[in-house]
Parts: structure tokens; sequence; C-alpha cells
């Protein structure tokens, strides 16, 4: 049986993930161990649901900007808000991924593109972030710091927790009806439409899921951190984006992977990892971490080529 | 060749034996542990500063024996999270202290608190941490900024007006210096602040801001500063042709040769004052004492690097050309900060 096509894009960034915890484990055999594990990864999570949230962005054709700035806000709100009045808090956030269906609802109505908007939406992010905490501070809700530091038998929290997400965002985009709606928007909207389907509701859903996936990773980021900063997670824009691409996914199409969507996120961290462990001057590092994406990349369009032989052979 | 390697050896070892010996009284010995310094920005002269006085220090250090390495990481870029994971990259890799100017006071408390619970001495400076299991060695802005009006007040019993140049609008540092600098004005009440604008630490903002705002001033006797920006102040009133106040200095270079070249000419008479860079030695000296056992309160007050009238040709021979006064701290130092906070 010659494997399928979504089989081979999948197959790449375990195999990256693979090489180089291989690397790691080479260079620190210390980290081959529970505590280890954890530790290389917790920080993932966050930038793992992130990178789902811009997933389905991505998976409707648009970009999303605002992730860094969202994620920071949604931070900055777990730790005030959620921690002081956890029913405000929690309405806060319900009214933050609204309001995340309402800019897919504007972007598709308008036909603004999106990139315009959430760049805009991102210093109002941003914005209220500062305004909400002026100064670094807060706390994590108790429940939330014992779910993030909680030690389950025989997996770490942190892969344990990736999993967990994989699966879930996987159902949502690969086995719901909703899932096929959202990757047909993106793979062909006239289409979608002529067959009685509403593309509004299929961009506000995404939106919406974006936002939820959006509010998790902040809360997730300050479960670990203990509390926020409005600047906190600023890089996971271009994180978020990185790691869908590196796992599989395309701007165009509709073609995503929930599942390589966070093996690329936790492959992004680990990268980090990795060139720290080199002991690789900070002034390299940089790039060498777009060389390690460079070279994923390069491999599957590599596979994509010889895939498309193969089909014309 | 061999014999040059055995006696700098050789007085390594009675270096490391004076040291344990004569200075404290060594409960533990540290030859064996390795420190590192985690830092999260290298992009200015400061920073460049903290990171050489950080190599000129362990160097010999760990030649000598005291520590078995002493490595300086900083993050490819300024930001908390990944801060965050270089912290737990260096738990991984073992080291038992962590030396660290972190980017955020509260969003590395998480991985902060991993490092201590799997035994490794975290020590912050410069930019602090709030994790209780931490140690910090805090920079008492308020007092720098009090400092300033005191001196003014010993040089000008009578008072009069004073400009206050502040840093950058927004910034937790520039709130404190200023606050301090109010509340030295409060308690030298014959000091009066007719003006204030922001230099946000840099000359030419300052000279820029200062020359705006001086045709609309009085008589002014000194002006209060955040570092920085003494030189552009300078430069404005000699502009303005206005009699040159009392200027408070900063620790750049440039501030310390005009200081230098208006005493040579007239005797002009001020002070600097400033945070040396070579705080990042003072953390690992008081992270080697606790790795010793030392009993070492959390909270320590990083000393302020003064510079006076006497010590002024000093400090501006051992200061690069646009680079920033610096001084390195001794294991004695770090003993006197420890034993001045317990």
């Amino acid at each position: 049986m010659r494997p399928t096509a979504d089989l081979i894009r999948l197959a790449v960034p375990f195999l990256a993930l693979g090489a180089l915890l291989a690397g790691v484990f080479w260079l620190q055999p210390r980290a081959m161990s529970y505590t280890g594990l954890n530790l290389l990864f917790n920080l993932a999570v966050p930038i793992a649901l992130a990178t789902l949230a811009q997933m389905f962005v991505i998976a409707v054709n648009d970009l999303d900007l605002s992730m860094g700035a969202f994620v920071s806000f949604a931070a900055c709100v777990t730790a005030t808000f959620l921690h002081d009045t956890p029913l405000l808090g929690a309405l806060i956030l319900f009214a933050a991924v609204a309001g995340y269906a309402l800019l897919g609802v504007i972007i598709h109505l308008r036909g603004l593109p999106a990139i315009v908007v959430t760049l805009g939406m991102s210093f109002v992010w941003l914005g209220l972030a500062v305004m909400i905490l002026p100064a670094p501070g807060g706390a994590a809700p108790g429940w939330l710091r014992a779910l993030m530091t909680v030690r389950p038998p025989l997996l770490p929290m942190a892969l344990a927790a990736s999993i967990l997400i994989a699966l879930a965002a996987h159902l949502i985009m690969a086995r719901s009806s909703l899932g096929v709606l959202i990757r047909g928007v993106g793979g062909n909207e006239r289409s979608v439409a002529r067959a009685g389907w509403s593309v509004l509701g299929a961009k506000a859903a995404a939106y919406a899921l974006a936002g939820l996936f959006g509010v998790l990773a902040g809360m997730a980021l300050v479960g670990l951190t203990t509390s926020a900063d409005a600047n906190i997670a600023l890089r996971y824009t271009l994180l978020s984006i990185a790691g869908v691409i590196l796992g599989g996914g395309e701007f165009v199409g509709g073609r995503v992977s929930a599942v390589g969507a966070v093996v690329g996120a936790l492959t992004l961290t680990l990268a980090g990892s990795f060139l720290s462990f080199l002991r690789l001057s900070p002034d390299w590092q940089i790039g060498a971490q777009g060389a390690i994406l460079i070279l994923v990349l390069a491999l599957r369009l590599g596979l994509d080529a010889l895939e498309r032989r193969g089909v014309r052979a | 060749m061999a014999r040059r390697l055995l006696s700098t050896r050789s007085l390594g070892a009675a270096l490391a034996a004076a040291l344990s010996v004569a200075v404290l009284p060594a409960s533990a010995d540290t030859s064996d542990k390795r420190i590192a310094l985690s830092n999260n920005y290298a992009g200015n002269s400061w920073r460049q500063a903290m990171l050489t006085s950080w190599e000129t220090v362990t160097g010999p250090a760990v030649e000598a024996g005291i520590v078995a390495a002493a490595d300086a990481f900083t993050t490819a870029e300024n930001s908390a999270t990944e801060q965050a994971a270089q912290i737990q990259n260096l738990i991984l890799q073992g080291y038992d202290a962590i030396v660290l100017n972190a980017a955020s006071p509260t969003a590395l408390n998480g991985a902060v608190r991993e490092a201590c619970d799997a035994g490794v001495t975290v020590v912050s400076f410069d930019g602090i941490v709030t994790e209780p299991c931490a140690w910090r060695i805090a920079v008492d802005f308020r007092e720098m900024g009090r400092v300033q009006v005191e001196y003014l007040a010993d040089r000008l019993p009578e008072g009069g007006n004073l400009l206050e140049i502040r840093g950058l609008a927004g910034v937790f540092v520039d709130d404190e210096i200023s606050a301090g600098i109010h509340a030295g004005v409060e308690q030298y009440p014959q000091f009066t602040i007719v003006g204030s604008v922001h230099g946000d630490w840099a000359q030419d903002v300052a000279q820029r801001a200062v020359a705006g705002i001086l045709p609309s001033l009085p008589e002014i006797v000194g002006v209060v500063t955040q570092g920085g920006d003494g030189y552009g102040a300078a430069q404005a009133f000699q502009a303005a042709g206005r009699p040159m106040p009392i200027i408070i200095m900063g620790n750049r270079q440039d501030e310390l040769l005009w200081w230098k070249e208006q005493k040579d000419a007239s005797g002009y008479e001020t002070m600097s004052v400033s945070i040396a860079p070579g705080v990042s030695t003072l953390a690992f000296w008081v992270a080697q004492q606790i790795l010793d056992g030392r009993e070492v309160p959390k909270d320590l007050v990083v000393p302020f690097l003064t510079i006076t009238q006497d010590t002024l040709e000093a400090n501006l021979e051992t200061t690069p050309v646009g680079g920033v006064a610096n001084v390195e701290y001794t294991l004695e130092d770090a003993v006197a900060v420890i034993e001045d906070a317990g």
C-alpha cells in the first residue's frame, strides 16, 4: 500500500520533531526523563494552543496578525479578573471569543483583508492588556496553576496536554461537519455557498474557535508563569503562523492539520532548546532557528515533488 | 611554559585557599558548582558592559577553581516566554545556580519556581523577579533620586530653583527616580522644582527638551537628572548663554568627559550617580556565597556607583569612549553587601 499524500504531509513534522528530540537527548541526556521532558515541553502547551487558534483562521484562507496580542490580553484577564472575580473574568473571556466571531463576520461581510483588520486589532488587544495590567503582575487562579503543574502518571503534563488538545482539535477539524465546512470555505468558498451552506456562519465559527483557543493559550500561559505581563506573548503571532506551516498546513486551500500544528509548535519550541544546548551564540540563534524552519519546509517540498511525480507515473 | 602554567595554577589554588580561609567560614566547597547567567537583552552599552564584566570576573574565578563554570546565556529575543524556556533549559543542563537579569518581574515566576523546586539557587539582579524563592539584588531608584537633592543641599545650603530631567514616560524606573527627587525636595524645602522635561535618557532628546523649556524658566541653580541626559542639558544651557547650574551627571563617557573639561577650565564641581553594569559580578559572588552555604537575606540592595570630583579622572580613564562608567565587584564587596542587609 502506498502512503497517501496526507500521510506524507503529516510524517514530515513528526520526522523533524524526532530528529530534534534525538539531538537534544544526545546533547543533554538529563532531558530523557519525566521531569526533563516536562521542562522541555511545558512552555510549548500555550504555543500549541495559539498555533491551533491560528490554524482555524488559516483554514479559511485568512491570517491573524493579532494572535500574540490577543493571547497576552487573555493572559492579563486570567491573571486579574479570573483570579479576583472568576465570574466577571469568565464573562470577559467569553466576550472576547464573541468579539473574535464578530471579527470574522465583519471581515466576511465587508470583504476586508483579514491581515489589515487583525493587525489593527493587535493594537486594540495590546491596549486593553496594558489597561488591565499597566505594570507586570497579577496571579494565576489556584485551579489553573494546579492544572498546569499536575504530574500525571506515566506521561508528563506537557505531553499529555499536547496529545489531548491535538486530539480535540483534530476531532473538530477532521471529524465534525463544522470542520469540513470550514475547510470547504478555505478550499472553495463559492462552491460551499452554492451547495447551500452559510459561508458567513462558517467564517464566524472559525474565528470563534480561534478566539476560544487563543483564550485557552493565554490561560495555559498564566498557569505556567503564575502571573502576567501585557507583552508576555507577543512572539506568539509569528510562532503560531510558523507552527501551522511547519505542521503541514498551507496558507490557502483549507489544507491544515490539527495534529501537525501541535507537532509544529512542539518542534519550534524544541528547536530553541536544541540551539541553546548546542551553546550557539545568541547572535546566531535566530538565524539558526530560521535555517531549521527552511530545512523542514524544503524537506516537505521535496516530498511533495516526489509525490506528484508518483501520480504522473 | 609548563612552569608558568604550574605557577598560575598554584597561585589560583593559593588564592582559593586564602579566600576560603580568610574571608569566609567555608562551610561547603563551591569548586564543583556551576553558575549560569541568564540575560534577556544585550542591545545597549550598559548590557554589553554587564556581559564583559561577567567574563572578566568569572573567568579568573573559574581558573582559580572557586567555581567549576560560569557561563553566560543571552536569549535571542528579548521576551519573557523565551527567557522562561531558557531558564528551564539551564535547569536541565544541571547548573547549581542561575544568576538572572529578568525580562519581566513576574512572567518568569513559573520557571523560577521550577528551578527552585529542582534545587537550583536563583539570584536575580537589576531586572528582578518577584518569586519568593529567588534572591533579589535590587536597585533603589528612589534613593538614587533623593541623594541628588541631598548633594545639592550640601553644595547650595541657601537652595534655589531646580530643573528636573526625567526619563522615558510611563516606565517604572522613571517614576521611581522622579518620586525620589520629589521626596528629596520635600526633605530640603529650600529647593523648588520649576520645570520638568522628559529627556528619555538620551543626550539629543534631553538637549532639545531643555532648550525648549529654558526661555520660560527663572534662574536655575541645579539640574537633577536620571543619567544619560547631563551632557545634553549642559549643551542646551551653553547654547542659551545662561549661567551653568550644577548638573548631576550620569555614567556615560561623554558626560564624564564634559565634566572633566569644565573642571579643568573653571573648576566646575558636580557628582555622578548611577548603577554600574558590573552589578552582574556582584550577583555572581552572592550566588557563590549562597552555594557556599552562607545565610543570605533574600533582598539585597545594589550599591550606587558614585563619582565625585576626586574620583572623576580615575573613572574617566577606565570608561571606554561611547561606553559607561563601570566597576567590577569582588567577593569582599559581596560579603559587605550581604552583611549590610543582614
